[in-house]
């Protein structure tokens, strides 16, 4: 459900660096542990980019595997369920996320008309 | 017409959290510490503050209400003479189901932050919308009671992990539920190592000492950083 939120949130992006320019494809970066639903948040963005420079905009969702990484004794690993404890030493205090949280707009491609002036 | 690649790489929340920092900042002049206070519906968020916010010691509360429409807990909450700010997200905000940094900052003319030291934002009851989105918040507390079931922190991983404090409410129910506590707390461990916890009970009053306590150091703290 959280994808229409996110859907506001990747607008509110894109609109900002689109400078009023047209938005083709809008590339995304998304770790798993944002417990992202592509299909959910293609129908979101759809519906939330009506009327905004992202109208028609495809939607390019990269996504990020969680790995988690102990500070204990320097393993990395890539997880399925969110489980916070290292299968090597079983320390928990010192395991930190080596990738799998991200939620970023990685670029856009926009539209720009040929400047005549230019010619 | 041609195309052009627009390199970005900017977290999409970033517009969310420029404008918490900004409340944050707001809330450090007025020398309010604050406290972002979410759950699913029905875990006994308003309840826990009922038995709290009248009585901190040392500490002036008040109280933001996040709600889609109503304000069934704001008159909860202000019948015990805390001052008590309705924030519905029906009329002005979609009906959003969670509170986010600008919905807050349009609430801030209608703070008496010069006279409260502590503000609690009670947000929508929910446990997906409202981890995502930070309001400006010095302390993020969660209840999760345990007739929701042991699995939750499995389930919604973002929350648990975006909390300071997980109040594990309705210990009052234990007897009668078949909730395997330990099994709740090795998943809350397995999300959210180590994280503060207490066992509450806002029917009985159980575990509500140690409940007020850890708000009462949240609002009495010089400086806290989430």
């Amino acid at each position: 459900m959280h994808e229409l939120s996110l859907s506001g949130a990747i607008v509110n992006t894109v609109e900002k660096h689109a400078a009023g320019r047209r938005v083709s494809v809008v590339s995304l970066r998304i770790g798993a542990l944002r417990q992202v639903v592509p299909d959910t948040l293609d129908f979101y963005f759809g519906f939330v980019s009506k009327g905004t420079v992202c109208e028609g905009a495809r939607l390019g969702q990269e996504l990020i595997p969680a790995r988690l990484r102990c500070a204990s004794c320097e393993r990395e690993w890539e997880i399925e369920l969110p489980l916070f404890m290292c299968p090597a030493c079983g320390s928990a205090g010192r395991v930190e996320v080596a990738c799998g949280d991200e939620f970023e707009v990685e670029s856009i491609e926009v539209e720009e008309a040929e400047c005549i002036a230019q010619r | 017409m041609h195309r052009t690649k627009v390199k970005i790489v900017e977290e999409a929340l970033d517009a969310n959290n420029t404008i918490a920092q900004a409340n944050r900042a707001d809330f450090d002049r007025a020398g309010v510490r604050v406290v972002n206070f979410m759950s699913a519906p029905g875990a006994g968020k308003t309840a826990l503050l009922e038995r709290v916010v009248a009585d901190l010691p040392g500490v002036r509360v008040g109280v933001l209400e996040g709600d889609v429409q109503g304000s069934m807990d704001a008159d909860r909450l202000a019948a015990l003479h805390v001052p008590v700010t309705q924030l519905n997200t029906a009329p002005s905000f979609g009906g959003e189901c969670h509170l986010d940094a600008n919905m807050v900052r349009s609430a801030l003319p209608e703070l008496p932050l010069d006279e409260i030291d502590l503000l609690v934002i009670e947000n929508v009851g929910n446990l997906v919308c409202p981890a995502e989105f930070k309001v400006g918040e010095d302390a993020r507390i969660m209840v999760s009671s345990i007739t929701e079931g042991e699995e939750k922190p499995l389930k919604y991983p973002l929350m648990f992990r975006a909390c300071e404090l997980v109040l594990i409410n309705k210990i009052d129910l234990l007897p009668h539920l078949d909730f395997d506590l330990d099994r709740f707390l090795y998943n809350l461990d397995a999300v959210h190592p180590g994280v503060e916890r207490i066992l509450v009970s806002a029917k009985t009053g159980e575990g509500v000492d140690e409940w007020r306590e850890w708000l009462a150091k949240v609002g009495s703290a010089e400086e806290v950083r989430v």
